[in-house]
């Protein structure tokens, strides 16, 4: 179980639903460890920043997440999380491992591009 | 958007030593901000369980972090995360910060806690293979190195006991160490130097990283020869210790050769009302225990700094 304050997706079902439904969607498929906590935190963050992004979280542990797991855009990854972005469905980037603010920030403003409430 | 707002002290970073000054600050009835660029809970976060937290058995650091959050909070005092510092004015009696929207804060008095970060080894590749066989937490990636031959780099506690962990994963472990001893306590040492698993390139330093979709070898370069051989590997795990988050007042408070905030007995800097508590500051321990026992002392003598400030303004008032 993911303890963040993200919504949790917790199907590959769910999963369909976020992105279909959504236009801009981020997703951190991972632990409750070190490399993804703050990836998590960062998100909760930008959650007001970025109020045309839905932002979820998914139990890499869970065997559900397959739908990120064998991604072709995850492949030679090899450090959790695997965040990826998502517009109208398809995936449009995909980090693997620990990442800064200003890393999802650049990914969220020039992939998402919409006016940002300051 | 321009906007200014006193406090009577602001505590700059949010993990242990900031919320605890934080906690103790309010508590003692002073208007307190706590400013924090990162993540609330700073490296505390990343401790995936803490056991010997006096007084609790058993306790995450995200856990951790939330209740002192929170305890901070109950008090009065605000906290603002995910803030970018332009600049600070420290040497005036009213200490100023400016943030990067343009918000102005002064406070009496000003506590840095801004912590450190893991050190990286800043050499090609490392960026670009990070999360594509290049780690920093055996933990959370290990298991993506089950049979596979591995590298980590680093002579320090940190190294040996990853090391000796990542056995379990892989099938072969080569430490790489710049020096010809290790700086571990000699049991850990010994732990790994047992373990058939793990090898040892000593007096060595990685030169680059080099892969395609992910990482495929290492350069290692012998500092006694100076010979640089490529090194096939699977993934590369670092371990080479921390680096304070002080570049940012490097020309504002004391520092000594390795960056680190120089403080007296009771957290004081060279600044008349500037204090600093933590991982930042130049001691030999660090701790989740030292950092809250640091943020203690700063915040209690930040708050006799501002209230003899205030003790000063009334008699002058009076008089």
């Amino acid at each position: 179980m993911l303890y963040t304050n993200l919504k949790h997706l917790e199907s590959a079902a769910d999963h369909q639903k976020a992105i279909s439904e959504n236009e801009n969607v981020m997703v951190i498929c991972g632990r409750m460890g070190p490399m993804c906590i703050p990836v998590y935190g960062i998100a909760e963050e930008l959650e007001n920043e970025f109020t045309h992004v839905k932002f979820y979280d998914m139990e890499f542990d869970n065997p559900e997440s397959h739908v990120i797991r064998n991604l072709p855009e995850v492949r030679g990854f090899m450090g959790i999380p695997f965040t990826i972005y998502y517009k109208n469905g398809k995936v449009v980037k995909a980090t693997s491992s620990i990442q800064t603010r200003d890393q999802v920030k650049t990914i969220l403003s020039r992939e998402f591009a919409a006016s940002v409430t300051a | 958007m321009e906007t200014k707002r006193h406090y009577d002290a602001i505590v700059i970073g949010a993990g242990p030593a900031g919320l605890t000054a934080g906690i103790y600050l309010s508590r003692a009835k002073l208007k307190t901000l706590i400013l924090n660029e990162g993540i609330t809970g700073g490296q505390l976060i990343l401790t995936h369980e803490i056991a010997n937290y006096p007084g609790v058995e058993n306790i995450s650091g995200y856990q951790l972090s939330n209740i002192m959050m929170k305890q901070a909070k109950t008090f009065g005092c605000e906290i603002r995360s995910s803030i970018d510092i332009l600049d600070m004015e420290l040497q005036k009696k009213v200490k100023t910060i400016t943030l990067s929207d343009q918000t102005e804060y002064t406070a009496d008095s000003v506590i840095l806690t801004p912590g450190g970060r893991s050190r990286t080894l800043n050499v090609p590749g490392e960026d670009q293979f990070r999360g594509r066989g290049v780690s920093y937490c055996a933990t959370c990636d290990g298991d993506f190195f089950t049979g596979k031959e591995i590298v980590v780099i680093g002579g320090g506690n940190s190294a040996l006991e990853e090391s000796v962990s990542l056995t379990m994963y892989a099938s072969k472990v080569t430490i790489v160490h710049q020096f010809d001893h290790f700086q571990a306590f000699e049991h850990a040492v010994e732990e790994a130097q047992a373990n058939p698993k793990i090898h040892f390139i000593m007096e060595s330093v990685i030169t680059g990283f080099y892969g395609n979709e992910s990482i495929e070898s290492v350069g290692i370069k012998n500092l006694r020869s100076g010979r640089t051989t490529n090194f096939k590997t699977h993934g590369v795990f670092v371990f080479i210790g921390y680096l304070p988050n002080t570049e940012f007042i490097r020309d504002k408070v004391e520092l000594n050769n390795r960056g680190e905030i120089v403080v007296k007995h009771d957290m004081s800097t060279n600044i008349e009302g500037v204090y600093a508590a933590g991982d930042s500051i130049a001691k030999h321990f660090r701790q989740i225990t030292t950092a809250v026992g640091d943020g203690t002392i700063a915040a209690l003598a930040a708050s006799s700094y501002v209230h003899g400030l205030k003790a000063k303004q009334k008699h002058l008032i009076t008089t």
